[in-house]
């Protein structure tokens, strides 16, 4: 009886919370959710991508500039990393928070462990990273960015998560790789690997095998091994620019959300209206491809067919789709004004893309390049969908 | 012609106040409580002079991720910009 009731109970309160208006949400799966951070209000939009539409909005997340979120394995739960250090456990099927911590008193984002049960923060102040129960968001680990004599703390950038519950990032300003493995979260073991000038953002590949580190204190990119760390952390890529002037850099490159497709890995140059091409084999540049503007994003579609690149202002108006088998600009899009982000749905036959300044999210199919969709969102930034929940690196 | 001045640099403002909210504070956060770049709150820049921070934002700071802004700023945004930084600045569409 008591189970039947416990039954009965669940639907009534998903019709309450339909009834409150926030979350027309009956039983239903999350492999087509997925939110959109919209920055100025503190809020997300939680969002179909079958339907195209917004289903509910989740309010007071605190600051967003600059937030990203990852998933819960189950796919139920998203993770936004405000800004303001705020750490928010969103419910996507009632709609609302599900709980919420204040961690550090300024953040850059987080990824989520292997298993599934460790939510590690990325911080700028206090620098360094910080793990938590993912249940419950308790404080499990607390690795602080510490370097040179020990008394001062980096800016923390470019975390991302490897197998065996480990995570890698870069050190802004102490210009290092750091590995911290957290499968003992009560003693967790970090080692550190120089890696070059003022690393800005990091990712790691597919397998999780390559951690690379975007440098903006000189050119190239710092790559580390993590399956030989022994060999240290070498340069690649350090001689594109050589002689040539860089522009200035109105916005760095986000280089997470990796772009590997087939062998070739694609990546943002800085300072410059390139994308890098470069093998995994042996991590050579093979093309420098040019394109509209400073690149900030370069996202592979799913399949790896083609690369999809925004760009910082004053040319974020514009989006370009490179063919991967050509190597060719194939496209060139005006979504709206203030691109600042795009996501493809889970096998990638449509692409969503953030107009910050349009107050939209614009859809686009991917094949026809037909915009399917356009969305009203708030000064929308990062767009996020759950199949991210089981992908290494996001 | 008073008049279609005033609204010119109304609109010049929101401009202004848009980009730093948003374009600035792509690192040094949308409060500008600071990020990969320095806080810009009265307090942060209150030792600082007016001129050596116009200076920064029309030439950048180099051997620091700071960009110079000359060829999206005039002088004269920049001055305005610095000024409102130390008085606290405006929030968007206030």
């Amino acid at each position: 009886m008591r189970r039947l009731m416990l039954l009965l109970a669940l639907p009534f309160a998903l019709l309450l919370a339909g009834c409150a208006g926030q979350a027309p949400v009956g039983l239903r799966g999350t492999g087509d959710l997925g939110i959109v951070i919209e920055r100025a209000t503190g809020r997300v939009a939680i969002v179909d991508t079958t339907a195209r539409t917004v289903l509910a909005r989740v309010e007071g997340l605190g600051d967003l500039s600059h937030a990203s979120a990852v998933f819960s394995r189950d796919g139920r739960y998203a993770y936004v990393f405000g800004r303001d250090g705020g750490l928010t456990k969103v419910d996507l099927l009632l709609a609302r928070i599900e709980r919420r911590v204040m961690q550090a008193g300024n953040s850059i984002g987080g990824a989520i462990s292997q298993d599934g049960r460790l939510v590690v923060a990325q911080n700028y102040d206090p620098g360094g990273i910080k793990a938590f129960d993912a249940t419950t968001l308790e404080l499990v680990a607390d690795v602080p960015a510490a370097y040179g004599d020990g008394g001062r703390r980096s800016k923390v950038v470019g975390l991302a998560d490897l197998p065996g519950n480990r995570f890698a990032y870069a050190l802004f300003d102490a210009g290092e790789i750091r590995v911290t493995d957290l499968s003992d979260p009560g003693r967790p073991k970090t080692a550190a690997y120089p890696a070059g000038m003022q690393p800005y953002d990091g990712l790691v590949t597919p397998d999780g095998r390559h951690f690379l580190a975007g440098l903006f204190g000189e050119d190239g990119v710092a790559l580390l091994d993590t399956w030989r760390p022994e060999q240290g952390a070498r340069k690649i890529l350090a001689d594109y620019g050589r002689g040539q002037e860089k522009l200035p850099v109105f916005k760095m490159p986000h280089l997470r959300g990796w772009a590997v497709a087939g062998r070739q890995a694609y990546l943002p140059a800085i300072g410059r209206h390139e994308v890098l091409v470069a093998d995994t084999g042996d991590w050579r540049l093979t093309r420098r491809i040019p394109v509209k503007g400073q690149p900030v994003f370069v996202m592979a579609r799913p399949d790896g067919r083609q690369v999809w690149v925004n760009f910082a202002f004053p040319d974020n108006g514009w989006v370009q789709v490179i063919d991967t088998l050509s190597g060719d600009v194939v496209r060139t899009l005006q979504p709206g004004k203030a691109v600042l982000h795009l996501e493809f749905t889970p096998r990638g036959e449509a692409v969503w893309i953030s107009a910050r300044d349009d107050n939209s999210v614009v859809v686009y199919d991917t094949t026809s390049f037909a915009r399917l969709a356009t969305l009203p969102a708030d000064s929308p930034s990062g767009i996020f969908f759950t199949p991210r929940a089981a992908r290494t690196g996001f | 012609m008073v008049t279609g001045t005033a609204v010119a640099d109304g609109a010049r403002e929101r401009e202004l106040v848009r980009l730093v909210r948003q374009d600035c504070g792509s690192c040094h956060g949308m409060l500008l409580t600071g990020g990969l770049g320095q806080p810009l709150t009265p307090e942060a820049l209150r030792e600082k002079p007016a001129e050596s921070l116009v200076a920064t934002v029309l030439h950048g700071r180099p051997g620091t991720a700071m960009p110079p802004w000359k060829s999206i700023l005039s002088e004269r945004d920049a001055e305005w910009i610095v000024e409102r930084l130390l008085r606290g600045f405006p929030k968007e569409g206030g």
